[in-house]
């Protein structure tokens, strides 16, 4: 493969020229209520080439990898036609690398057989409790090798395995339905689909009794977040406006982005990066070949970095950070976050909670988005505040909130960290993309809860 | 071809077999920071082979060509541990011809993309020096084939041009965000209309202005209607939710839900609509037919499986991609008018919420019909005049309740991204919260 990438990259008349190619195998189970839905694998082989002519972008994506030379030409004649600024990149030393999958558990040891044979225990769990009234219950694994060139030295082989696991229980209650759902994923470790029938069995029970819990009024309130959705609130409260895609093309986001502008409190820490080992966010090389780093975005309340990729750095004079990332072949890398995480505190999460007269507290997740000024999130289960103690369920709640005002009015952080590795990320089209994210509990005050 | 070859193979091993293929190719232009950014042309082609074997389905898919000997064998593994088969593949078919295809949308190169994409964003640039411009104008051509051993052979190939832009406002902390769009199976976008569109959205937008709470009236856009509304509206529809009675509307086929002015139908026979299709991805004919008719709950969408399993008859609802199997889902859905004008539906109330795009809307409890969202973007209206736009404000409700009470249908019917046309709505019983 190295032979194939290296001869097409060979003297093409741009900038700066890449390629990617990809092989990637997929297995899928899925059951809907009580019967299977879908079992299938899948393969998929497929490349693209990306070129750069004074500062213009040429690619072109395939699932046939004859004549490569011609399909580089190609790309380096779209860039030329958009190109008429000057090419800025921010410097990358050249790596020549294989790096082998991080695997704990390799999915590919277990049979098929097996596989469904555990997924029949959880559908046990999900239909051995209390009556609902179906469910669903997915597991996904993938294993992805990525060959990639370019024009300045690099050449790395880098897989990586991909293991996702998904359950909801829902109950009804005439026109009333109401789901409990999780989600849970790991890098290259089958061992989560062992570990997760406590919180499965829990699904059916915490179902039933949402259809029997009252709706929050809409308003204001100070919210708790456990560890799981702290971490999907950092990741749409803040770590989307910190990829300088985003930002490196407008100028008043520029200043408003500056480094050194406050965000928070002292008590709060933000960092993103994909050299923190074994989470669903992290590899070795970006998929512009830079290695991967650990970036600091916030230290001490006060914005101190930002995620790039080797356009954004350039152009706005930082180095980059190796967050240029693609769902696949079909896509160019665009900067992402990978492993996003709070920093923990000194606090516990009795101490968060003492002195909250009326608030709610929020657990798990089921969705979230940002505008990069508003950004919004779901929880998987919610429960009021009163007096300082945790009472009963209600509704699951939205949140939402001004990403510039909501991390100062976030004036608490506990010292319980944990990662939350379920879901996935869209940006620009791209989506799922890996990423995990994490926190101890943390405390909003003023925080605008939708309901009725 | 590939696919007769992977039936014949598939065939030997299986009591029934279908091959189902995409290949497509697009050039997406885009632009960045108001300008013209990449240039793509973008290839693909996979294959996917559904078998039935002992009244067992197994599936597998692949990318790579070369493969097929892998492909039939990973489907064959797959089918001990198979879903059950609540269907056979059908016969074949006679179909009425849905036109999909443009000569001249499928002629178009790059560069007469960068014309249309460079002429939007300037203009919209000169307008509005302020604003940061970003949009992506593309044209693809789509390949559909479907084989199987019932001797179904269909093909269709359908073109499709659309352009999206988007504009940023940023003052300080303050972010205002704006989008259009449109899109074609022909190359006649609906340039014009999207710059008047995004024109209007930004003079509405000059001003902020405080949002009315709690239970006011909600006018949805037609954009607003596909962003927010649509969704949990055709899950309830859905019929994988009717088989597993997770939907709200089990046995009210037939009875009247929704207010009496609201009848949708789902249209995929509607010539140059992208979305529109002879046949659904099963090999079954499309149809047009009502899915609420005068608010009484009409059909459901049924793929041949899900049929199968209520005991219905499909409905030509099948989609797939390529890497699962097919399910049932709404084509092109076309919501009926009324008789109230958009500016009519603002003069005629003293306080009311405008909404035209959200942020977080398909989060929570959709299956119910619920919808909670922020309000990305959105108008204050007071004395029947719109005031400004309002920030920090969310809207929740469900969709069934408020079209149950639905106080107005609009009269202007819109395209939304292709495949859903409806007017404004104007709905009670949405509740609005918002901060301080």
């Amino acid at each position: 493969m190295r032979d194939l990438i290296e001869s097409a990259l060979k003297g093409l008349n741009a900038d700066y020229v890449e390629i990617r190619i990809e092989e990637r195998e997929t297995t899928n189970i899925a059951f809907r209520g009580r019967e299977l839905d879908e079992i299938g694998q899948s393969t998929g082989k497929g490349g693209n080439v990306r070129a750069c002519v004074k500062g213009g972008w040429g690619f072109a994506s395939f699932n046939s990898l004859d004549d490569l030379r011609a399909k580089a030409q190609q790309a380096v004649e779209q860039a030329r036609m958009v190109g008429n600024e000057r090419t800025e990149l921010a410097d990358a030393s050249p790596v020549v690398a294989i790096v082998p999958p991080h695997i704990v558990s390799d999915p590919a040891d277990v049979s098929l057989s097996e596989k469904h044979r555990i997924l029949e225990e959880y559908l046990d769990l999900l239909w051995g409790g209390p009556e609902i009234q179906t469910s669903s219950l997915r597991y996904a694994d993938g294993h992805r090798t990525m060959y990639y060139g370019n024009s300045q030295g690099t050449y790395t082989e880098q897989a990586r395995i991909d293991v996702n696991f998904w359950a909801s229980a829902v109950a009804r209650n005439g026109g009333e339905v109401q789901q409990a759902s999780i989600s849970m994923g790991s890098l290259g470790d089958f061992g989560l689909v062992h570990r997760m029938h406590d919180t499965v069995a829990e699904l059916p029970q915490k179902a039933v009794d949402f259809l029997k819990a009252p709706q929050v009024k809409g308003g204001e309130y100070t919210v708790i977040l456990d560890p799981v959705l702290a971490g999907v609130f950092v990741h749409e409260a803040f770590g989307h406006l910190s990829e300088a895609d985003h930002v490196y093309e407008n100028p008043k986001l520029r200043e408003v982005m500056v480094l050194g502008r406050r965000f928070g409190g002292e008590q709060l820490n933000i960092v993103d990066g994909a050299s923190i080992p074994a989470l669903r966010g992290s590899f070795q090389y970006d998929e512009e070949g830079v290695e991967a780093h650990r970036t600091d975005l916030i230290r001490e309340g006060i914005l101190v970095g930002r995620l790039h990729s080797r356009e954004t750095a350039a152009k706005m004079g930082e180095d980059p950070s190796g967050n240029a990332r693609a769902i696949g072949h079909q896509f160019p890398p665009i900067v992402r976050m990978t492993n996003t995480i709070i920093e923990p505190g000194d606090a516990t999460l009795e101490d968060l909670l003492e002195g909250v007269k009326e608030g709610v507290y929020c657990r798990n997740w089921d969705g979230g988005m940002t505008s990069m000024e508003q950004f919004t999130f779901s929880a998987g289960e919610s429960y009021m505040i009163r007096d300082g103690k945790i009472e009963g369920a209600v509704r699951p709640v939205m949140l939402s909130g001004n990403v510039f005002t909501t991390l100062e009015n976030l004036d608490a952080v506990a010292n319980d960290l944990d990662m939350n590795q379920g879901g996935g990320c869209g940006k620009g089209g791209q989506s799922p993309l890996p990423v995990s994210n994490g926190s101890p509990h943390i405390r909003l005050r003023n925080c605008l809860v939708g309901g009725r | 071809m590939l696919e007769e070859e992977v039936l014949a193979l598939a065939s030997q091993q299986a009591d029934q077999a279908e091959v189902f293929s995409v290949s497509s190719t697009s050039i997406p232009v885009s632009y960045e920071g108001n300008r013209l950014k990449s240039v793509d042309t973008r290839e693909s082609s996979g294959i996917a082979l559904r078998i039935i074997k002992d009244g067992r389905i197994g599936f597998s898919s692949t990318t790579n060509t070369d493969d097929k000997e892998g492909l039939v064998a990973r489907a064959v593994e797959m089918l001990p541990f198979g879903a059950k088969a609540h269907m056979e593949f059908p016969d074949a078919a006679e179909y009425t011809h849905v036109p999909t295809y443009d000569e001249g949308a499928a002629a178009l190169q790059s560069a007469s993309l960068v014309d249309i994409g460079g002429a939007l964003i300037d203009k919209m640039h000169g307008d509005f020096p302020d604003v940061v411009w970003e949009g992506r104008v593309s044209q693809s051509v789509s390949t559909t084939r479907l084989l199987n051993s019932n001797g179904l052979v269909a093909e269709e190939t359908s073109s499709s041009v659309g352009l999206g832009v988007e504009g940023t406002l940023v003052r300080d902390t303050y972010m205002l965000f704006v989008f259009g769009r449109s899109s074609s199976c022909k190359p006649d976008l609906d340039v014009d209309g999207v710059i008047e569109a995004l024109t209007r959205k930004l003079r509405w937008a000059e001003r902020v202005a405080a949002a009315p709470t709690g239970q006011v009236p909600v006018i949805f856009t037609p954009q607003a209607v596909a962003g927010l509304l649509l969704g949990p509206l055709m899950a309830g529809f859905n019929g994988r939710n009717i088989v597993q009675q997770s939907s709200p509307l089990i046995e009210k086929l037939g009875t009247r839900m929704l207010d009496p002015r609201i009848t949708v139908w789902d249209d995929p026979t509607n010539p140059y609509v992208p979305g529109s299709r002879s046949f659904d991805d099963e090999g079954v004919p499309a149809t047009r037919f009502p899915v609420v008719q005068e608010g009484v709950i009409a059909n459901f969408f049924y793929d041949l499986q899900t049929a199968g399993q209520a005991g219905a008859t499909t409905t030509g609802s099948a989609h797939r991609g390529l890497a699962s199997l097919p399910g049932p889902g709404a084509s092109v859905i076309i919501i009926e008018p009324g008789d109230t004008t958009f500016a009519d539906m603002i003069a005629g109330h003293k306080n009311a919420l405008v909404v035209e795009s959200f942020l977080g809307a398909g989060q929570g409890n959709i299956l119910g019909g619920d919808f909670s969202a922020n309000v990305l973007l959105g108008y204050a209206v007071e004395n029947g005049e719109v005031t400004g736009r309002v920030k920090d404000t969310m809207v929740a409700g469900n969709v069934y309740a408020i079209l149950e009470a639905l106080g107005a249908l609009g009269s202007e019917p819109e395209w939304v991204g292709g495949s859903l046309q409806t007017p404004a709505l104007c709905c009670n019983g949405v509740s609005v919260s918002s901060k301080g």
